[in-house]
């Protein structure tokens, strides 16, 4: 079949939306923040043009920002793709399909009610009269949850399981059940075939879920800030401070492209990584 | 102890899918070495017992033994024979090299990576496919796809290799290429193959031996040549190759002669004698075939029925055209009575 070549006039106008909506509202503020990280900090707060490195050379003095978000957001990332492994292939491998629906839709239950409500009612089970009260009475007494990096991870899997559940879900679903037999059929045990086809074929769904929950966890505040109560913080954190506490501009713009930049190389990395192990054509990963 | 001569045996092998018997209490034994088919429509239950063979169902009831050992309830993965599927199966995040050494590299001990580098070299090359190991099985087209199944599964030299309906998915021209080179293989590798289609000339070409099967039962088992020549039934006359039915001698019972062993000419007087029927018929239709032609008669007395007329009688007698007044006949021993089941 040949298909006639589009007007150009009219694919500039579909992609007008869009290409508008990329510029004016993704490169553009971009552009800004990488603009006012070469500034300075006016003497009232805010901005002045200026050139300078100063900013940049400055970041070690967030280091622990920097350090809790790049440690605890991959592993938040890794917890949170464990646990929801185990419920997508129990779903889309053990699940009748009248089943599936409803269970899918209690796993993304949690959205429907507002996050901040959820993560007070986790300061609530893991604060000294939730969990750890209850072991005390069990005589386990002086156990810290409550605003330890552990509360950050409990929080995370929690809040973004529901990420990371449907496309696992999607890419063990069409997963070729043929494919198992043929690895058993060549005398694979169930866990080698597990390992060998199962695992690496549900990859891509693994990759886009975890870029979901490593994306928004790298940013999260919001989290950090309930469940960590300010001793556990994030760049996000940090963030809130330097532009709405300390007006420091100039410095937060300087945090942020590097925010933006270690998040880019990390996932170009993390991509290729699971391409090459996958080995599914890249039209198919999306 | 089962017969050392058989490699798979089903022992009064019965399969149940909930109410619906799709295997039906079945013996049947392959022999080492041979090259056999199960032959019947779809859902004859014929998928259905390769899959027990292979380990991916248990019998209902019953027992299936390979070499002579009892492997009822015995899993695919600990079962000596591999299987071709219909699709081929191959994994798709794995190179053509990586597929075919998948089961060498199930083994225990693991066989060295020279030994298995050499073993995947012969199997590339056994089906004809040197230097694509590196490529991606989507990057190869159905045909070199069905031949990586092939390497995949025959360098762990099965017991038996199970074919399903391989080359189902192939056009018409590869199919009979790929029916030549399956023989050839079979030959060479001295391997015994068991092939599961529902395409008669498919079976009948490539096989020594053909088991026809019939909801969930086996009808006949035998050579080609008994299946054509001495069907136990209408089912199998009717299933294996052409043949006109006419009515037998009694309701139970019907007349099958095939349509090449009817003869035809432009009078009565012009058919060769010793005869037992010589009838007037009109060509109602005729089909080029090559070779052959295919004529379609009719007989006030019989009805219509098919003429297989061979291209050398035709130069003696000429085409006979649509509407034509002809005259048809058979020897008593083109007749055959079989049981109208």
């Amino acid at each position: 079949m040949t298909t006639t070549p589009r007007p150009k006039l009219v694919t500039a106008l579909l992609l007008a939306p869009a290409g508008l909506f990329f510029v004016f509202l993704l490169l553009a503020p971009l552009a800004v923040v990488l603009l006012f990280s070469f500034g300075e900090r006016a003497p009232a707060g805010g901005y002045v043009p200026a050139f300078t490195l100063q900013n940049y050379m400055d970041l070690p003095a967030r280091g622990k920002a920097f350090f809790n978000t790049l440690t605890l957001a991959p592993f938040g990332t890794l917890l949170t793709a464990l646990f929801a492994f185990p419920m997508a292939y129990f779903l889309a491998v053990k699940t009748s399909p009248g089943w599936r629906v409803a269970l899918l839709i209690l796993v993304m239950a949690p959205f429907w009610t507002s996050q901040l409500l959820r993560y007070y009612a986790w300061m609530m089970i893991l604060g000294n009269k939730g969990i750890p009260g209850w072991l005390a009475t069990l005589g386990i007494a002086d156990v810290r949850i409550i605003n330890t990096p552990w509360a950050v991870l409990i929080g995370a899997v929690y809040g973004f399981l529901p990420l990371m559940v449907p496309p696992i879900y999607v890419s063990l679903e069409k997963l070729d059940k043929r494919l198992l037999e043929a690895s058993a059929d060549l005398g694979a045990t169930p866990i080698r075939t597990f390992l060998q086809v199962t695992l690496p074929l549900a990859l891509p769904g693994v990759a886009t879920g975890s870029m979901l929950v490593f994306i928004l966890l790298m940013g999260d505040y919001i989290l950090p800030q309930f469940l960590g109560g300010g001793k556990v913080f994030f760049i996000g954190n940090a963030l809130v401070d330097l532009f709405l506490q300390s007006r420091n501009w100039p410095f937060g713009a300087a945090v942020s492209v590097a925010l933006v930049a270690i998040m880019f190389v990390t996932i170009y990395v993390y991509m290729r990584f699971v391409l090459s192990k996958s080995g599914t054509r890249r039209a198919a990963l999306v | 102890m089962s017969d050392t001569s058989s490699v798979i045996e089903f022992r009064k092998v019965t399969k149940r899918f909930g109410d619906v018997v799709a295997v039906a209490g079945n013996d049947l034994a392959v022999r080492a070495g041979e090259f056999m088919s199960i032959l019947g429509p779809s859902g004859c239950g014929k998928t259905t017992s390769l899959r027990m063979m292979a380990g991916f169902e248990q019998p209902s009831s019953g027992e299936v033994f390979i070499r002579g050992e009892n492997v009822t309830g015995v899993p695919a993965y600990r079962r000596p024979v591999n299987m071709v599927f219909q699709h081929y199966a191959l994994f798709p995040h794995l190179s053509v090299a990586d597929n075919v050494s998948y089961g060498l590299r199930q083994r225990n001990p693991k066989p060295s990576k020279a030994e298995i580098d050499r073993a995947v070299d012969g199997a590339l090359a056994m089906v004809r496919l040197e230097g694509y190991g590196k490529r991606r099985s989507y990057e190869l087209s159905g045909g070199q796809q069905q031949r990586v199944a092939l390497a995949r599964a025959l360098i762990n030299r099965p017991a038996v290799l199970l074919l399903d309906e391989p080359l189902a998915a192939l056009d018409r021209k590869l199919r009979r290429d790929m029916q030549i080179e399956l023989q050839n293989l079979q030959r060479d590798v001295g391997i015994t193959f068991l092939l599961v289609t529902h395409d008669q000339e498919e079976a009948l070409s490539m096989s020594g031996r053909v088991c026809v099967m019939r909801e969930g039962r086996i009808v006949q088992t035998g050579s080609p040549r008994e299946l054509y020549d001495q069907p136990v039934n209408r089912y199998v006359a009717d299933f294996v190759g052409k043949t006109n039915f006419f009515a037998g001698p009694s309701p139970a019972e019907v007349l099958s002669i095939r349509p090449e062993q009817i003869e035809i000419a432009t009078s009565l007087s012009a058919l060769p004698e010793g005869l037992m029927a010589r009838l007037p018929v009109r060509v109602l239709n005729r089909i080029f075939l090559g070779e052959h032609t295919e004529y379609v008669v009719v007989s006030e007395k019989l009805g219509e029925f098919m003429v297989m007329a061979p291209r050398k009688s035709e130069r003696d007698a000429g085409v006979y055209d649509i509407g034509d007044m002809i005259a048809a006949g058979w020897r008593a021993e083109a007749e055959r009575i079989l049981p109208n089941t």
